[in-house]
């Protein structure tokens, strides 16, 4: 694997090439032909490409058969379309304090490797000699997806697809026993569409910035670096509901808590020697 | 003992000897249950135990009994009603039945049967009935799981356990347990080193009658939840409860009559009259010693697997006893 | 499960008695369909049970004491969590994905961090990278020690289990001292981690991985060379490596069938584990006793492998330069980590927004459950609990 010289510093004069990718993603060309529709290639890092719905299976099969990727990650869906619902991020408190941004209506685009639908598959294979793995998506119709089963290839994809067409809606041709997997069975709807709405959103909206009042340490230095740091708009502190934790990214030198030396310091390199001893 | 006795009046007698039986059923029972179930098994897993209840625990039999009676009886809507009572009853009066034969002194006894040890194994089986009695009335299907492996674990074992007792029967040259006692003393030896692989296959096969770990696939907890027993709940549950421990206290001193020497002490003739005070003492220490070997054996194995099972008794401990019934038979009649 | 009945009745349209009156007809056509199947007894396991950790339920169809299918029903502690990340911001994602795998819970946060942070561009100092390494296998031990002391629980051996709690309780003290939490630490952020480490905590913590060498050690004694347990496991579940591989199994499940493949060693990650040296054990037979087995080796490995990373721990800072609000870049990540459980991905898919566009959460458990249909078939009833014991799963990691 020609990684060594990717996970190092970057060169940015030199044009990273991965040969072994490049080799899989030519194998994957020369076996589907006009199947193979697009690839992406992270040098070093991964590998995606995109098939239609006819290669799905015969390109599983392929991975499986000579390139070694004996080992089944999963198999997954994605509805590309942005949430009618918007972020569900905002909430009245927040436009008070911050002020409102503009709700722009997003276009549908999809990711990496291309599409054209609204709906994709995707599915992850790996080889457990050769330490690669690749991403194979297709284009799902956009009235009645449907997509042939992998059983045949890889036994475990039964429950893969089954949460697929429980979650996407999508139909799986050839599939044993396509009964909902994790929803009980008078269950309408497909959650994980978009335009399936996250019930308790609806009902209750997000209460913002919970935490209004910090730690007394935290108070202190949220006030200095209010007024050092260039003020970037709301400030989603991460102020989680959830509970555990309490500022989310915030760095700048705001760490004062707990029983630590100063080694948490952020203004790039203490190297002084600093043990947690 | 025997003075006192003639003055009473039959019916006296029958009271007496019914409230010294309950006696000498529940008290060991409770002694078992609060010293290995409560204690020994929780030093043996590095905790304490009960220890509010009482001086470090030792009321908590008593609450548990208090909190046992409080609780709703219930019956299982399919249930077969009068199996399903009774059962926990059928397991309870085949150890009072065993209690019978027990002697504790050269006097001390509530029945001097001549085919002692005969009676005692026979009735032993008739828990199983209860058992079975148990796992059909409950109308689940965890319970007639754990009822039908119960009878196959039960008959199986019931052969051993007569086989390792007869080579104990041909060096005492009787079946009565009092005389069996009297032989041990007699022949200045415990019949444990004889006969000790007679002993070893009596353990065992205790330990498969009582559906002890590594016994226990008929109440296996992590599968049949308690196998038989789930139905039950309440007062029942805690009869079924006291038969367990029971029953275990009985086959303890019934092992220690025929292997550690009954009542009897080294250097003190057996059927001297002052036997018939220590006598019982001294079979409830020999009872305690053989019941630690039981639960020391329960707390700390698995369980075996149903085939596992069947296939120890009838392949390994059958031809193993018959084996012991040879040598001892070759060994009295050269000797 | 519930087969169609012949007509649709749109539930809306009847009033409330009716409603519940539909649906208690529905359940109870369920049941029927279930047990009027005469041909063996059709035997529910779960949803409570003691031998399934946590609400699955088993429906097996028995002939006498022999399983002829077995099939896990899950979906009863369905969180939605893939719904739920997708209005999230990245750093309050990590709350929730703490309590997929709940007892090694550290490990759950990591390769969603590691996502995050590659679509940034952000690589945490190498202290941080330590810590977290640590941390994470500190949770493998916590995770592997609750299995090592419920296995011989499932078989019948109740003491085991109390010398796995009480000795994981010194490593769960640990991780609490460092993080605030024992079981949800929430410790990770996008660029490093949260805080440094208390005064005294490396030394106790290298006691700490002493007892759990000598708890190892006593496992072995106990346990692992205990006639019964070995009778009970051996030759019981039997998974061949293609097969395994063909369903997705991972972690130690693999290893126990011969599959020498671990992703610490194998791929490249920034955490600490390539500056380490250690071993990676597999175990030829794959069935249970082999996946017991390997999974103790495991835990003794882990806590050498602690002690090195606390002999090594690099001076520095802790986090990384990361910008108050973090909006991470769009594009597409997958990381994977040798999660206690197996392996575990979070493919993360980002618009530059927030919060994640969608975020598909692979868990070990799932794959590993997913092979259950065809290892249960023709097992006696009581290997049931020892397979199901032996394959180790968390519910939340099923069910997400």
């Amino acid at each position: 694997m020609s990684t060594t010289e990717d996970v190092a510093t970057e060169q940015e004069e030199e044009v990273e090439t991965d040969a072994v990718r490049e080799a899989i993603a030519g194998a994957f060309a020369e076996h589907l032909g006009d199947g193979l529709l697009d690839q992406h290639i992270v040098p070093g890092r991964d590998l995606t490409i995109r098939v239609d719905a006819g290669s799905w299976v015969s390109a599983a099969r392929f991975a499986r058969d000579r390139l070694g990727m004996t080992w089944f990650d999963f198999v997954a869906g994605i509805d590309w379309l942005p949430s009618p619902f918007g972020r569900e991020m905002e909430a009245e408190q927040d436009w008070v304090v911050h002020g409102r941004d503009e709700q722009e209506t997003e276009e549908m685009s999809t990711g990496v490797a291309g599409g054209d639908s609204r709906f994709q598959a995707f599915m992850r294979l790996h080889s457990t000699e050769e330490h690669i793995g690749v991403t194979i998506k297709t284009d799902l119709a956009n009235d009645a997806p449907a997509i042939d089963t992998l059983i045949a290839v890889y036994p475990g994809a039964n429950w893969h697809e089954r949460e697929l067409s429980e979650m996407f809606g999508v139909d799986v041709v050839g599939h044993p026993d396509l009964r909902a997997l994790y929803l009980p069975t008078d269950f309408e709807g497909n959650p994980l569409r978009k335009d399936f709405p996250l019930v308790a959103r609806r009902v209750k909206p997000w209460p913002g910035i919970v935490d209004v009042e910090g730690m007394p340490e935290e108070e202190e230095a949220a006030d200095e670096s209010a007024e050092a740091a260039p003020a970037t708009g709301d400030s989603t502190q991460g102020a989680s509901t959830e509970g555990a934790s309490t500022e989310g990214a915030s760095t700048e030198g705001a760490s004062t808590e707990g029983v630590s030396t100063e080694g948490a310091s952020t203004e790039g390199e203490s190297a002084e020697g600093e043990s947690a001893e | 003992m025997t003075p006192i006795i003639a003055e009473l009046a039959y019916w006296q007698e029958t009271v007496l000897r019914g409230l010294v039986g309950l006696v000498a059923v529940l008290l060991p029972t409770g002694a078992l249950v609060y010293m290995f179930l409560f204690k020994m098994m929780s030093f043996m897993q590095s905790r304490l135990g009960p220890m509010e209840a009482g001086p470090y625990g030792q009321l908590q039999l008593l609450a548990e009994f208090g909190k046992f009676l409080q609780k709703e009886d219930i019956f299982p809507s399919k249930a077969d009603r009068f199996v399903f009572a009774a059962a926990p009853f059928v397991v309870l009066v085949s150890t009072f039945l065993l209690v019978l034969v027990l002697p504790g002194g050269p006097d001390a006894h509530f029945v001097d049967l001549n085919t002692g040890i005969y009676f005692a194994m026979a009735v032993s089986s008739v828990s199983v009935i209860g058992i079975m009695m148990a796992g059909w009335g409950s109308n689940s299907k965890y319970s007639l799981l754990g009822g039908i492996r119960a009878a196959g674990q039960l008959i199986a074992y019931e052969l051993p356990l007569v086989l390792s007792v007869v080579g104990v029967v041909i060096m005492a040259g009787t079946l009565n347990l009092k005389g069996i006692v009297l032989a041990q003393s007699d022949f200045g030896i415990w019949f444990i080193i004889p006969q000790f692989l007679g002993f070893l296959i009596f353990l065992v096969s205790i330990q498969a009658e009582l559906t002890q770990p590594p016994f226990d696939m008929p109440v296996a907890e992590s599968e049949l939840v308690t196998g038989y027993m789930t139905e039950y709940s309440g007062i029942r549950f805690l009869l079924f409860f006291i038969g367990e421990f029971a029953t275990a206290a009985v086959f303890s001193a019934i092992g220690a009559t025929l292997f550690l020497g009954g009542w009897t002490i080294p250097f003190v003739d057996g059927s001297s009259e002052i036997m018939n005070w220590i006598g019982p003492l001294v079979l409830a220490v020999k009872m305690v010693l053989i019941a630690f070997l039981i639960f020391w054996f329960r707390m700390t194995y698995p369980r075996f697997r149903e085939d596992q099972l069947q296939r120890l008794a009838w392949k390994f401990l059958i031809p193993l006893s018959l084996l012991n019934i040879v040598i001892t038979a070759i060994f009295k009649v050269v000797f | 499960m519930s087969t169609e009945t012949t007509t649709e009745v749109d539930i809306n349209d009847i009033d409330e008695v009716d409603q519940l009156r539909y649906v208690a007809a529905r359940a109870a056509d369920a049941r029927v369909n279930i047990e009027l199947e005469t041909e063996g007894m059709t035997l529910n396991i779960g949803p409570q049970h003691p031998a399934t950790h946590g609400t699955l339920r088993i429906v097996a169809r028995l002939d006498g004491e022999r399983v002829i299918q077995a099939e896990p029903i899950m979906g009863y502690m369905h969180r939605g969590y893939e719904k739920l990340t997708e209005v999230r911001t990245y750093p309050q994602v990590t709350t929730l994905i703490n309590r997929i795998d709940w007892v090694g819970s550290f490990a759950n946060e990591v390769p969603f961090i590691l996502a995050s942070e590659e679509l940034m561009g952000v690589e945490a100092p190498p202290r941080a990278q330590y810590i977290r390494t640590a941390l994470f296998e500190m949770g493998r031990i916590a995770n592997i020690m609750l299995f090592l002391g419920d296995m011989p629980v499932q078989l019948g051996g109740v003491t085991p289990l109390f010398y796995a709690m009480r000795d994981r309780e010194f490593v769960l003290n640990q991780i609490e001292s460092a993080t605030g939490g024992r079981f949800h630490p929430n410790f990770n952020r996008i660029g490093g981690v949260k805080d440094d480490l208390p005064a005294g905590w490396i030394k106790e913590t290298k006691s700490a991985m002493q007892r759990v060498r000598d708890f190892c050690d006593e496992m072995d004694d106990l346990v692992t060379g205990n006639e019964i347990f070995q009778s009970r496991c051996r030759g019981v579940g039997i998974i061949p490596a293609d097969v395994g591989k063909a369903y997705g199994l991972s972690g130690a499940n693999l290893r126990g069938s011969g599959v020498d493949w671990d992703l610490r060693r194998d791929q490249p990650s920034p955490l600490a584990w390539k500056d380490l040296d250690w071993k990676v054990w597999t175990h030829p037979d794959g069935d249970s006793f082999s996946r017991f087995w390997v999974r103790l080796q495991e835990v003794r490995e882990s806590s050498l492998m602690v002690d090195q990373i606390l002999d090594g721990l690099p001076a520095g800072p802790i986090m990384a330069k990361v910008p108050r609000i973090i909006k991470v870049p769009a594009g597409e990540s997958y990381v994977q980590t040798e999660n206690p459980l197996g392996v575990m991905g979070y493919y993360v898919i980002s618009k530059g927004e927030l919060t994640p566009f969608r975020v598909k959460i692979r868990t070990a458990s799932f794959s590993n459950m997913s092979i259950t249909p065809w290892l249960l078939e023709g097992v006696y009833v009581p290997d049931i609990a020892t397979i199901l014991a032996s394959l180790y799963f968390i519910l939340g990691d099923i069910d997400r």
